[in-house]
């Protein structure tokens, strides 16, 4: 199969996207853009490209469907949910390795006799309840191993420290996971497709010769096996300066978001894109072409990380924002626009006994009137409407937004806001890539894809060079 | 742990912006030196120094007084660009000058502070006079009252009345030619000690006059493809001796001729303009720009828009010391009513209709892919009203424009990365759109 990639490198997540040559979505990937862009992209386009895989697994099972018990949909989708759960399982081993690389480093501590074997209690702890983050039923809250792992490991941590009686504290075992984990996952891990999927297809079924485990396991030979070519790199996102693309494979990403976000929703007219630290309002023509922005300049209040603040500042998932503000019976109007002050003003808030969603939701809407500066600055909102970016996810955001646009501009404006809007620049970024293919001039491979090929290890944090 | 090599995007050599400089740009230099010499023996040599602003400024009545002018504004540019600026301002916040003030001010009277050494190195003279002829600036007004309370001299003022309906009425003009007789005359031949020669006046009119034919043939080269002129980033160095102590001198006639010899050769060459990295690569973008440049970080902003190919074909921060191209020329038969004209005139006393009608005139006549404006925080002067201009001039010539924001001499306000990003994005934008037009 022949893919275009597409790569947005944002300030808190790095997005990939495939296409095929009919402009078909056949992979994304999402990462964090840690410290190192090379990694972040790199990790980004592996995964794209294991879902690639998925994409053409769904198609081989499709064409053996007769054979299946199950659906190929929901053949392909327990496989998926059985090729994450031993992905995960390999990642616990390398954060296991590094944990023990991290004690046999602490050449201060005393009591390594006692944590090592602790840690393996919990790592193993860990291990047993993998199954069930991934039994298809939903009960993991995030597709990052750092979360993943995080979370379970506090709790195992939290059992094994209690079951030591005193002999271990919670924080010892704890202080070893920070210093291992930003390793385990800043390391460029090239996995073995084929094989995991194979592993994977084992816990699925049994070798028992039966026409539908030959069917499943042929389907994933085929797909373990069948070449997938990249023809054509487009990069776009933040810090262009040091995007690891070759100049002439650099797109600005006001563009790329434009023709994303034209691209899944074709009357569009208007964006407006929030991201980690910018906020972009886009007008684009009837063939997605960008015909005016406006970007927030110096500030990043009111984008992405301002919410994380917030989220950080009420020891909160980001993701649990939005929904506690939905449930808001007021809305207390939050004056400051700069990120640290709205900090503040949320503890002051907390301490005259406002309720959390409450003030929350004059949060959100206080990000939102800045956005709707921005927007009328560049123009407007005309009809339809697009909202991208990672702050679309939170859907009191959309909100709000929803109120903002009726309140002031005339009824029926459309609001598009898709579940993969955060992909949007990945997308235009694929898409002007296939357009490049197209015209005979595709870009040049990036270097991080060359260093992943030649499977060299890429294990920095280092902060890119000025 | 090992370290991966970022990658490296291939960029065009650096080349030292000295090794960019033309003939006439080194006669320049050496013009500006040798007035900078004659400012810092100005006390012991008996010559009188008045201070004065860039727009509407009287050069020719200074000289006609034999008054050496010194230009607050352009020291300050010069000091941004030569990396004193910031220093400069917290020597003014100090003195609890708000950060909201305007830059300039700021980096002015933080230089006065640090011994009031110019651009060349050599001590500027305290003023003898303070002359405010242009009041379209409320911080002109503000800024000499400053300098007055510091240097204990006079200050004189021209009020200049604002073209809010669009034209200069026949009583806009007497308003200001009386008040040049009554009040600024009579105020710079006490400061001079000596009485104003109105032929002498005339003689300098005359060669001022020369000069502005010579400059409006310069922009208008830039009608040619390609345009072997930057009208910003290379006209700020066009309009240095017109815009301050030369005008009306033989030094600037000889220096526009000059000039504008260089460019027809360039015309005849089929070159491109002069970048600071030599020779311009081949034009792919023609723009107009509006608002002023920011000096700290010049260079770069310049290469954001030469290293892509980018040619500006016009601006609109090249007027302000002067309009020229729509007709204007000093006239020596009536030197106090084309004084008059000349202040009434200036870019910045324009409304905004006229502002977005004669930006309109640009991108038509230099036949520009786009516009820009670079809006900025210090001055108000410029910068209100710009994104109505904006919408006005897109409507109004369907050519895009793109905004940007900067400063003159704060180096805090400038975000290469979110500059160059959004440049980057604009002119992506005017080829996607060129290709959409051609598909």
């Amino acid at each position: 199969m022949k893919v275009v990639v597409g790569v947005d490198l944002g300030s808190t997540t790095t997005k990939a996207i495939l296409l095929d040559e009919q402009r078909r979505i056949v992979g994304k990937g999402i990462t964090n853009s840690r410290s190192n862009y090379e990694v972040a992209c790199a990790v980004a386009r592996e995964e794209a490209l294991t879902a690639a895989r998925f994409t053409m697994l769904e198609r081989e099972l499709e064409r053996r469907a007769s054979a299946l018990t199950r659906s190929a949909q929901d053949s392909e989708h327990a496989l998926h949910e059985a090729y994450r759960l031993e992905t995960y399982l390999d990642q616990l081993n390398e954060l296991h390795e590094e944990m023990e690389k991290v004690l046999k480093s602490l050449s201060f501590i005393s009591d390594r006799g006692k944590l090592s074997p602790a840690i393996r209690e919990v790592l193993d702890q860990m291990r047993s309840d993998a199954a069930q983050l991934f039994d298809g039923a939903g009960a993991r809250r995030s597709d990052f191993f750092r979360d993943l792992a995080a979370a379970g490991y506090m709790s195992a941590a939290e059992r094994v420290a209690a079951g030591s009686k005193g002999a271990l504290s919670y924080e010892r075992l704890t202080g070893v996971f920070d210093r291992a984990i930003l390793d385990v996952e800043t390391r460029l891990q090239s996995r073995d497709f084929g094989a995991i999927l194979r592993r994977a297809a084992r816990r699925l079924t049994a070798e028992d010769g039966s026409a539908a485990g030959r069917a499943l396991l042929e389907a994933v030979e085929s797909a373990a096996t069948q070449p997938i070519d990249e023809v054509s790199f487009v990069g776009t996102g933040y810090g262009r300066q040091t995007l690891p693309f070759p100049k002439q494979a650099v797109k600005s990403e006001i563009l790329c978001h434009g023709r994303g976000a034209h691209r899944v929703f074709p009357g569009t007219r208007t964006v407006l894109d929030i991201g980690g630290q910018d906020t972009k309002a886009i007008q684009v023509d009837d063939h997605g072409v960008v015909t005016s922005f406006q970007m927030n300049d110096r500030c990043a209040a009111g984008c992405g990380r301002y919410l994380g603040y917030i989220a950080d500042e009420l020891n909160l998932g980001l993701h649990e924002l939005g929904p506690l503000a939905l449930g808001a019976q007021r809305t207390v109007k939050v004056n400051s626009t700069c990120t640290v002050f709205a900090g503040a003003e949320l503890r002051e808030r907390l301490g005259l006994g406002e309720r959390r969603e409450d003030i929350l939701a004059g949060l959100h809407r206080s990000i939102m009137l800045r956005a709707m500066s921005l927007l009328a600055r560049s123009g407007g909102i005309l009809n339809e409407f697009t909202f991208t970016g990672g702050v679309c996810k939170n859907p009191m955001a959309t909100k709000v937004l929803r109120d903002l646009v009726d309140e002031n501009y005339e009824k029926g404006i459309v609001l598009n806001a898709h579940a993969d809007s955060i992909y949007m620049g990945a997308l235009g970024a694929a898409l002007f890539g296939v357009d490049d293919l197209e015209a005979g001039r595709p870009a040049i491979l990036p270097t991080f894809v060359e260093k992943a090929r030649a499977g060299s290890a890429m294990t920095t944090a280092a902060a890119p060079a000025e | 742990m090992t370290t991966t090599t970022p990658t490296h995007i291939t960029r065009p050599r650096q080349v030292d912006a000295e090794a960019a400089k033309d003939d006439s740009q080194l006669r320049q230099k050496k013009m500006i030196a040798d007035h900078f010499d004659k400012l810092a023996t100005a006390k012991e040599d008996g010559r009188k120094v008045a201070y004065t602003f860039v727009p509407g400024n009287l050069t020719e009545l200074m000289l006609a007084l034999d008054m050496l002018p010194v230009l607050p504004e352009i020291n300050a540019l010069q000091s941004g660009m030569r990396k004193l600026s910031g220093n400069y301002i917290t020597e003014a916040e100090k003195l609890g000058h708000s950060e909201d003030v305007c830059t300039y001010v700021k980096c002015d009277i933080g230089m006065m502070k640090s011994g009031n050494i110019g651009p060349t190195g050599t001590k500027l003279p305290s003023p003898d006079i303070l002359l405010l002829s242009y009041t379209g600036c409320f911080t002109f007004m503000k800024w000499f009252e400053l300098l007055k309370e510091e240097y204990k001299c006079p200050v004189t003022m021209l009020h200049v009345p604002y073209q809010g309906d669009g034209h200069i009425t026949p009583e806009m003009r007497k308003y200001v030619v009386d008040q040049l007789e009554r009040e600024v005359i009579p105020a710079l031949e006490k400061a001079a000690g000596k009485k104003l020669d109105l032929d002498r006046l005339s003689e300098l009119l005359e060669r001022s006059k020369r000069a502005e034919d010579d400059l409006v043939a310069v922009w208008e080269s830039a009608q040619n493809t390609p345009s072997p002129i930057d009208g910003y980033f290379g006209g700020v160095y066009y309009i240095g001796p017109i815009f301050s102590a030369f005008r009306g001198t033989q030094d600037a006639c000889d220096y526009y001729a000059m000039l504008r010899r260089e460019v027809e050769e360039r015309v005849k060459e089929g070159k491109g303009p002069v970048t600071p990295d030599g020779d311009a690569p081949e034009e792919k973008y023609r723009l107009v720009v509006e608002g002023p440049p920011n000096w700290t970080n010049f260079f770069d902003f310049w290469r954001m828009f030469s290293r892509e190919g980018a040619t500006i074909v016009a601006s609109t921060y090249t007027r302000v010391g002067g309009l020229y191209d729509t007709g204007f020329r000093h006239d020596p038969k009536d030197p106090l009513g084309t004084l008059a004209d000349y202040c009434l005139g200036c870019y910045t006393n324009l409304n905004l209709p006229m502002r977005t009608k004669l930006l309109a005139s640009y991108i038509e006549k230099y036949k520009a892919d786009g516009f820009l404006i670079n809006s900025v925080k210090s001055c108000n002067s410029f910068s209100a009203g710009q994104l109505l201009m904006l919408r006005e001039l897109e409507r109004k010539t369907g050519v895009p424009g793109g905004f940007i924001e900067s400063d003159l001499v704060d180096p805090r306000y400038f975000g290469k990365a979110n500059i160059e990003n959004r440049v980057q994005s604009y002119l992506q934008m005017l080829e996607a759109r060129k290709a959409r037009g051609s598909a």
